[in-house]
């Protein structure tokens, strides 16, 4: 499969008073065509930042893209598009789905006209035809009775629909790209699994690829074909779905998936959570960003940003531990901390 | 929505009641008394006490109310003791030179608030925001009378380019002269409601523009002007449609003194003169008039509220 999006030395800063936050700092990936890439991390490790810029989204000031960032779609270069350009790429090759749908969605204006603004900014379109592309769309994305929707407002809907009307919007241009940011954070937990679930059967469909951002762990192992584990604005390990869940290499990655809560934990048991808060990104460390909190760490790491090391092809992860002379190369995460 | 207006037509009627008691006491609070002008050297009580049982003077307060309330409820709003002549036909004399000051100085507020607000909004914190600010704060502070005889001096009396006052010039009888004759106290009357709107708009577009789902239309792929245009100017001016119903009590109350500064023939001016005289009938006229197109105003800006958001048009179905 072919690279769609290469993302490639991606470095985003905003400027505040207290000073230039750097939310990116050298961020590469590459997202293959038609399949779904997770960038899981915690809150402020630059998950949505890295998304918007994908996105066009960051405002400037006071945002800025620092030199030497490049962000490939299709062979071309995005990052240097003109605003007309922009407007273009935004919904019919990139399309967007927020947190909120509520807030996300204009409350004085109802379904229909939302969703056939997205039809007729990109396709020279009747109001008939973008009527129907529109009903069908509502359909697609398993509204009941979407034709009394069309005619509704955001309040009038429940969440998991509200959502629904999201993705119909978003999808609307027929995108090749949906970045999803953390679309189910919002629903309850029931709604989260449709929602999810919608979306896998979508892309089935549609052959759209699915960029998506979350801290949720599971839904990652339900639709996630690779991963991309970020922290404090970098990459710390990336691969697929089963590398990462199974065969995690960095610190980082295990200490996130032992700290996602499961049944198994017995009554009172507390909840593992990572030790510590994550750096400062005004001054950050000029070491691995994680060291001060992991249990591995050496002297090296708080010196250095550690190398970047391929296991297998397509997993990596940025760790001191698999330098030849750490003597922990064969550390095996999977059975530590039994 | 239906059964809500008739709802609030109804809660009309105690209200309306209620003011027309409290005016009518604190007139008769007043010193003074409508005979006072046909008063003369030398008459005798009985000559007195007989012209107060022409106007229907005698009597408790309370009597000359019941008198004045079933006359009112007759469709007879009494006759004033000064000119002679019925009420009812006095207002509507005067009426429309008194709505269409009204409602050009509402127009004029309107149409120069929302650009001047929606670039204020958009330019936040630049030098054109600064501009626009510092102009609506004088607008805000400057009190109408004290403009409205600056102007005078400079437009009518150095400038010469505008009538001192009046309606219509001396033996002409032309729209376009009407006009002419409005514009000073038109745009002196909308000057504070313009400053306010503008101050509203302001920020109002400053909120909505930071809201997430403009963030939605960027995604769409829709252009920045039509966001603006077709997203957020809509939600930016629901508030500002009860604003000006409740501001339709302020141009009530700035058109009686601007309609006397600019010798406007309009019910301000008609009930000036009635103060002056005592004369009770048109004074108590005047009040009911004012009140009602204060209630109405408020209730037809309730209405349009409920047509412009959906959200508040629901609630109102549910009541």
């Amino acid at each position: 499969m072919k690279n769609l999006i290469d993302v490639k030395n991606l470095r985003v800063s905003y400027h505040t008073y207290a000073g230039e936050v750097q939310s990116v700092r050298g961020v590469t990936f590459s997202v293959q065509e038609g399949e779904t890439l997770a960038i899981v991390g915690e809150s402020g490790c630059g998950k949505s930042v890295t998304a918007k810029t994908i996105m066009g989204l960051i405002a400037t000031p006071p945002g800025e893209i620092k030199e030497g960032s490049e962000v490939v779609l299709d062979g071309k270069d995005i990052l240097k598009q003109t605003e007309k350009e922009w407007e273009a790429y935004r919904g019919a090759t990139c399309s967007m789905i927020f947190q909120d749908a509520l807030t996300s969605l204009n409350p004085t204006m109802n379904v229909e006209k939302q969703i056939m603004e997205n039809i007729r900014n990109h396709y020279p379109v009747s109001k008939e035809e973008a009527r129907k592309e529109t009903l069908h769309m509502l359909e697609l994305v398993g509204i009941p009775d979407p034709q009394a929707c069309m005619k509704k407002y955001p309040h009038q809907l429940s969440g998991g629909m509200r959502q629904r009307v999201m993705i119909a919007i978003a999808l609307a241009g027929k995108p090749k790209v949906l970045i999803a940011d953390e679309p189910t954070t919002a629903l309850d937990v029931t709604i989260q699994a449709q929602i999810i679930d919608l979306m896998k059967e979508l892309q089935k469909k549609l052959g759209t690829t699915i960029i998506l951002i979350t801290h949720d762990l599971g839904v990652v192992a339900n639709i996630a074909d690779h991963i991309v584990v970020m922290y404090s604005g970098k990459i710390m390990e990336k691969g697929d779905v089963r590398q990462i869940f199974y065969g995690h290499k960095h610190p980082y990655t295990w200490a996130l998936l032992k700290a996602a809560p499961n049944l198994e934990l017995s009554n009172k048991q507390p909840l593992i959570s990572i030790e510590g808060t994550p750096p400062d990104l005004i001054d950050p460390p000029k070491g691995c960003p994680f060291a001060a909190r992991c249990k591995y760490c050496m002297n090296i790491c708080t010196t250095e940003a550690p190398e970047e090391y391929e296991f297998e092809p397509g997993h990596t992860a940025a760790c001191w531990l698999y330098h030849p002379e750490s003597g922990y190369a064969d550390i095996d995460f999977s059975r530590e901390g039994e | 929505m239906k059964k809500y207006i008739v709802k609030r037509v109804i809660g009309l009627i105690p209200l309306l009641l209620v003011v027309s008691i409290f005016s009518f006491l604190i007139l008769q609070a007043a010193p003074g008394s409508p005979i006072d002008n046909y008063m003369q050297p030398g008459m005798t009580e009985d000559r007195i006490e007989a012209l107060k049982e022409e106007y229907g003077l005698n009597g408790s307060i309370a009597e000359q109310y019941w008198y004045w309330l079933k006359h009112v409820l007759q469709g007879d709003m009494g006759t004033s003791i000064s000119k002679n002549r019925p009420v009812t036909e006095l207002i509507a004399e005067r009426l429309p030179a008194t709505v269409s000051l009204m409602g050009a100085s509402l127009l004029i507020s309107i149409v120069c608030s929302i650009p001047l607000g929606l670039i204020a909004g958009l330019h936040k914190d630049r030098p054109m925001d600064k501009v626009i600010s510092t102009i609506t704060y004088f607008g805000i502070s400057i009190p109408p009378f004290w403009i409205a005889m600056i102007s005078v001096i400079i437009f009518a009396i150095k400038l010469r380019c505008f009538p001192t006052g009046g309606m219509h010039s001396l033996d002409v009888e032309s729209t376009a002269d009407t006009l002419w004759h409005m514009v000073l106290p038109a745009c002196v009357l909308s000057l504070n409601h313009t400053a306010v709107y503008t101050k509203y708009i302001r920020s109002n577009t400053i909120s909505q523009l930071e809201e997430d789902y403009v963030v939605t239309a960027v995604s769409k792929g829709t252009n920045k002007n039509i966001i603006l245009f077709c997203h957020v100017l809509k939600n930016c001016l629901l508030p500002i449609i009860t604003l000006i119903g409740m501001n339709i009590a302020g141009l009530v109350c700035g058109s009686f003194i601007i309609e006397n500064i600019f010798s406007w023939p309009g019910i301000g001016r008609l009930c000036m003169e009635a103060v002056g005289g005592r004369d009770y009938p048109v004074i108590m006229g005047y009040t009911m008039f004012s009140c009602l197109i204060l209630i109405v105003g408020n209730l037809v800006a309730d209405v349009l509220y409920a047509v412009a958001d959906p959200r508040i048009r629901e609630g109102m179905g549910r009541k």
